[in-house]
């Protein structure tokens, strides 16, 4: 590992000052720190922002779930009141990597390093999430732009991921049998306004699979997805599972997602 | 005394490495300690043209970098091939050279090129950085199946052919054939493995320049062997100044017993700069560099009669070596897997013929099972596909094949001594209740899954080996093992075995081979392994060894210290020696119950006096101390056997396989420990399973190590298993006094054939190993389809 200057700061606006272009922000470190010790990155400044209290905790209203970046995992997976507000998404929690990557991993650190076969992406499609910023609001449509990239500025930190709460809702993963990573992960979301199927893993970047979700919004039913023609092209495809193979999983674990939402 | 052999004496060396308290080669560190990092070929074939070190020497802390032009100029020689094979037309085999840093190619991702010593580790890995290697990159050979018909990677080394061996009788084989009903053929993969130890390799290195000593700390299963290796071909210090320890070591599955690049070059670095010089892997780093497993073409068939009765047996195989011809990389395709792959059956003719070829991989040698599960993976799905094609039933028809009379003479080489298969298979069913499969099946199918069941009959040839007999196949060294039995003067022993535990328990298994030896408690004796320095000569921990040939060592050695005993007790006790009895540690003279404890002799051999008096209790003659060493070479391998039987339910929507039950009911002959015996059964079955289902070693066809970390290499994991149904058999070996078999790699041999056998079943048709879900969901779709076209 390369050496570099660690900051630990209290405050957001000391955080985002100190930000520049050869600096990262450090929450769980899920990413971050395998990343330089492995050589694929390198940085002159870390900030850690663990100690900002302000971008921990959990909020729950009557229309939605709010969540601190800094919110680990474990505590979203454990929360009763996300248990009963939004159960879809505490056992999304409760899924992801190991219960080491659950008791130091973040939810902003997973959405702001967008890793396309990252679980929480699926979970801010599926339930239209805003995802607050120190100076902005921005919608999770608009937030994932491609492969590990996403809307953020540089030096702009997450405060919060706000969830909207749905009728019904579910979150059915298929993951690599090595990594344990979504190979195909499939978040469907039952609105008032329509239906959406958030799929992770099977593309570069996380998106809503249109012709599923058309089809459930006119009857949500695991039966009305099987003439749905799910297309292979513009699909993963590597040594775990070809185009083909992802292709018809986004259809399985979209029906397995409708019959146990 | 209650008898310790054959109770769960709970391992005594859990507490230390379950608390953190083992003590590792990465957690030894010297003063003035350097360390050292590799650069790599990051090709997975090239010439080298230049390598550059200028910048490099000049970094921050950099002691000082080495390549293969100083291994040149100082001689230090190469590793080395330990298994001699000739091929079928009389040919020795055809070795490359092996440097330990290359100059002039490099063959394969990882291959060594330098290496950068330093201060600081992260100094030695940026500094590696600046070392400025110039390739011409050549096209690599890759695939197994095509070695032989691409580019040649040695210039002396046609169709990279190592060699073409053949073990048995063409004509013999012909004519079986020609009066078969009917031949089963097979083409199968047995993909190659990447072993994955728990603990990554590691050596440090120390030199003291008064002493001219070299120490030498390393993940080895073997130090001794190290050793003689390091000094005798290395040629980096003599035998005599030059210490290898093996402290505790995180497992090894055959991937440690030999020296590699890094110990040597760790070694020769040390003295060239007189500091110590540690290095230890990082995760990509083994699963570049350390030898892998497997990596078998082979095309098999069986001749049967239509009552199932087998009459002779084809092996054609092309294994892969890798780059380089390693310790026991020739062996393994050849003398551990061409006589097993005849499986536990009577074959009246056979053959195995096996073309060793190489490629641009990491050089591939002996893995758990090593060739056996090669083997057996071979005859398991032949004979599983021989019961389909003949419409029996899969225990029917190993039922009918099997020897029933022991000794039996197996087909290609070995002379069984014991087994009992008819009765292993008969249990292994009844545990596996076979009977209820059929109800299972509909249970399974009435919640949309598919159901399959699946057989596997094996023995393997383990306890390595006799040596005479292992020598005249071309193996270099010997395999007997020793063992030393001191007592110490207050009547307590420490027990120094040739072998090595990385994992195995040897601690408390051998701890109580001597406590009811020598009716000692087994908290009064420790067992000591893997420095050089303090035991006698052994070689080492693999081949499912260490109990059945070096605990015969220890028996060996206990007999003589009880023999010394019953002398010097019927001195003592004004008896003749006849008269004295040895019994749950005691020395009695039946007819006066007079008596000495075994712990009151030790005191009197080391102080062989009396105050007041000129007198010794020792018999004219007889030397003071209590100590005794033994080397036992055994007269015979010993053949383990067992059963094991299956089921999965597959779900045809996803390709999933999910393992719902495994049985396995094994003839290790005597147990010493059935709680160790479990234990290595479960590991065991965990990696064959994982071979099954899971592991993959994938490299593109560049030559690149596309599973080179945990996020593609698919490890199986506690939750891949279900709870393992466990059964004994037992006849005693009788090649050894304890009447043991061997344990260690009975389930990685047995799980493979057994679990495809299942998945098979499930799913009605052939597919490869791992039978990952997207592979079993294409050939569910395939099966869909052809039944669909059929109606």
């Amino acid at each position: 590992m390369k050496t570099f200057n660690y900051h630990s700061t209290k405050d957001v606006k000391e955080a985002t000052k100190l930000a520049s272009s050869s600096s990262a922000f450090l929450a769980g470190g899920m990413t971050t720190i395998p990343s330089m010790k492995l050589g694929l990155a390198s940085y002159k400044d870390i900030i850690d922002i663990k100690r900002i209290k302000k971008l921990s905790g959990i909020k729950v209203s009557a229309k939605s779930v709010t969540i601190g970046s800094t919110t680990k995992h474990v505590e979203v997976a454990n929360s009763k009141e996300v248990k009963k507000a939004l159960p879809s998404l505490s056992a999304l929690a409760e899924g992801i990597g190991d219960p080491q990557v659950r008791n130091r991993g973040t939810i902003g650190g997973s959405i702001a390093n967008n890793d396309p076969s990252a679980d929480y992406p699926s979970a801010c499609i599926a339930l239209n999430a805003t995802i607050h910023t120190n100076n902005r609001k921005i919608s999770a449509d608009k937030f994932f732009t491609g492969m590990f990239e996403t809307s953020l500025k540089k030096g702009e930190l997450i405060e919060a991921i706000e969830f909207q709460i749905p009728e019904k809702s579910c979150y059915q993963k298929y993951p690599n049998p090595a990594s344990r990573y979504a190979i195909v992960g499939v978040y469907v979301a039952k609105h008032k306004s329509g239906v959406n199927v958030a799929v992770t893993g099977a593309k570069s970047c996380v998106y809503n699979e249109k012709n599923i979700s058309n089809a459930l919004s006119k009857n949500f039913s695991a039966s009305s997805i099987d003439n749905v023609v799910v297309s292979s092209s513009g699909i993963n495809s590597d040594i775990h599972a070809s185009a083909e193979y992802r292709a018809n999983m986004v259809k399985v674990f979209a029906k397995k997602a409708v019959e146990a939402c | 005394m209650a008898s310790l052999v054959g109770s769960r004496v709970e391992r005594k060396e859990d507490k230390k490495l379950l608390t953190g308290r083992g003590k590792y080669t990465a957690d030894v560190t010297f003063a003035h300690q350097t360390y050292a990092y590799f650069v790599r070929s990051p090709h997975a074939r090239a010439q080298i043209k230049n390598v550059d070190i200028s910048k490099a020497v000049k970094a921050s802390g950099v002691v000082s970098v080495l390549t293969g032009k100083d291994i040149v100029n100082d001689k230090i020689g190469g590793l080395i091939a330990g298994w001699r094979i000739k091929s079928e037309d009389g040919s020795d085999m055809k070795v490359p050279p092996h440097p330990p840093l290359a100059s002039e190619s490099v063959n394969y991702v990882g291959d060594h090129v330098a290496v950068v010593i330093a201060e600081s580790l992260d100094e030695a890995r940026n500094a590696a950085e600046l070392v400025k290697v110039d390739y011409k990159v050549l096209k690599a050979v890759v695939k197994t199946d095509e070695a032989m018909k691409s580019d040649n990677i040695y210039k002396d080394i046609p169709k990279n052919l190592c060699f073409d061996w053949l073990l048995g009788d063409r004509a013999k084989v012909k004519e079986a054939f020609d009066k078969a009903d009917k031949i089963i053929k097979i083409d199968l993969i047995n993909n190659r493995l990447i072993p994955n130890a728990m603990e990554p390799r590691a050596a440090n290195a120390d030199y003291n320049p008064s002493t001219e000593e070299i120490t030498l700390y390393t993940t080895s299963q073997n130090p001794h062997l190290a050793r003689i290796i390091i000094s005798a071909f290395n040629g980096v210090a003599p035998e005599n100044k030059l210490r290898v320890i093996a402290p505790d070591v995180g497992g090894g599955f055959g991937s440690k017993i030999y020296p590699y690049a890094e110990e040597v070059v760790c070694s020769w670095a040390a003295k060239k700069i007189e500091r110590p010089v540690k290095w230890v892997a990082d995760r990509t780093e083994s699963f570049l560099s350390d030898c892998h497993g497997r990596d078998h073409v082979t095309h098999a068939e069986l001749a049967v009669k239509n009552d199932g009765t087998f009459l002779g047996f084809k092996n054609e195989t092309i294994a892969n070596l890798g780059a380089y011809a390693s310790v026991f990389g020739t062996v393994t395709p050849t003398y551990l897997f061409g006589p097993c792959a005849t499986g536990v059956y009577k074959m009246p003719a056979a053959y195995s013929n096996v073309k060793a070829v190489y490629t641009n991989t990491a050089p591939v040698d002996a893995y758990r099972g090593a060739g056996r599960p090669e083997a057996t993976y071979t005859i398991e799905t032949l004979v599983e596909k021989a019961a389909r094609e003949l419409g029996m039933d899969p225990a029917e028809i190993r039922m009918k094949n099997f020897p029933t009379q022991f000794p039996f003479q197996q087909t290609l080489v070995h002379s069984v001594d014991s087994g009992d298969y008819v009765g292993g298979l008969k249990k292994a069913m009844e545990v596996a209740d076979y009977k209820g499969f059929e109800k299972r099946k509909r249970d399974s199918a009435s919640k949309g899954k598919l159901r399959g069941i699946g057989l596997c009959s094996y023995f393997e040839a383990c306890g390595i080996a006799p040596s005479p007999v292992v020598m005249m196949l071309g193996c270099g060294i010997g395999l007997w093992e020793s063992a030393e039995v001191r007592f110490n003067p207050t009547g307590n022993v420490t027990v120094f075995t040739g072998s090595h535990s990385h994992g195995q328990g040897h601690d408390t298994t051998f701890a109580q081979i001597a406590a009811d030896q020598l009716g000692v408690p087994i908290e009064n004796i420790e067992i000591s392994h893997g420095d050089t320095d303090k035991g006698p000569f052994g070689y080492g921990t693999y081949g499912s060894r260490s109990l059945t040939v070096g605990g015969t060592a220890i028996v060996k050695a206990c007999d003589k210290i009880v023999a010394k005993g019953k002398k010097v007790a019927a001195k003592m006790l004004e008896v003749s020696e006849s008269d004295v009895e040895f019994k749950d540690g005691e020395f009695i003279v039946a007819k006066s119950n007079k008596k000495k404890t075994i712990g009151e002799i030790a005191f009197a051999c080391y102080l062989p006096g009396t105050y007041g008096e000129v007198k010794s209790p020792l018999p004219e003659g007889e030397e003071p101390g209590l100590k005794e060493t033994s080397f036992f070479d055994p007269v015979n391998f010993s053949f383990p056997a067992g059963s094991h039987i299956c089921e999965v339910e597959v779900d045809p929507d996803t390709g999933k396989v999910e393992l719902v039950k495994y049985t396995a009911v094994d003839d290790f002959g005597t147990i010493i420990n059935p709680l160790v015996v479990e234990g290595q059964v479960h590991g065991g079955l965990a990696q064959g399973i994982g071979q099954a289902l899971h592991e993959n070693c994938h490299y593109d066809d560049s030559g690149q190590l596309v599973t080179a970390s945990y996020m593609d290499y698919t490890m199986p994991r506690a939750d891949n298993f279900p709870n393992f149904e466990l059964g004994f058999t037992c006849t005693p070996a009788t090649s050894n006094p304890l009447g043991t078999k061997g344990c260690g790699e009975a389930g990685a041999i047995a799980a493979p054939p057994t679990v495809m056998n299942a998945v098979m079943n499930a799913i009605g048709t052939e597919i490869s190993m791992p039978a990952t879900a997207e592979k079993v969901w294409k050939a569910c779709q395939k099966m869909k389809k052809a039944n669909s076209e059929a109606a």
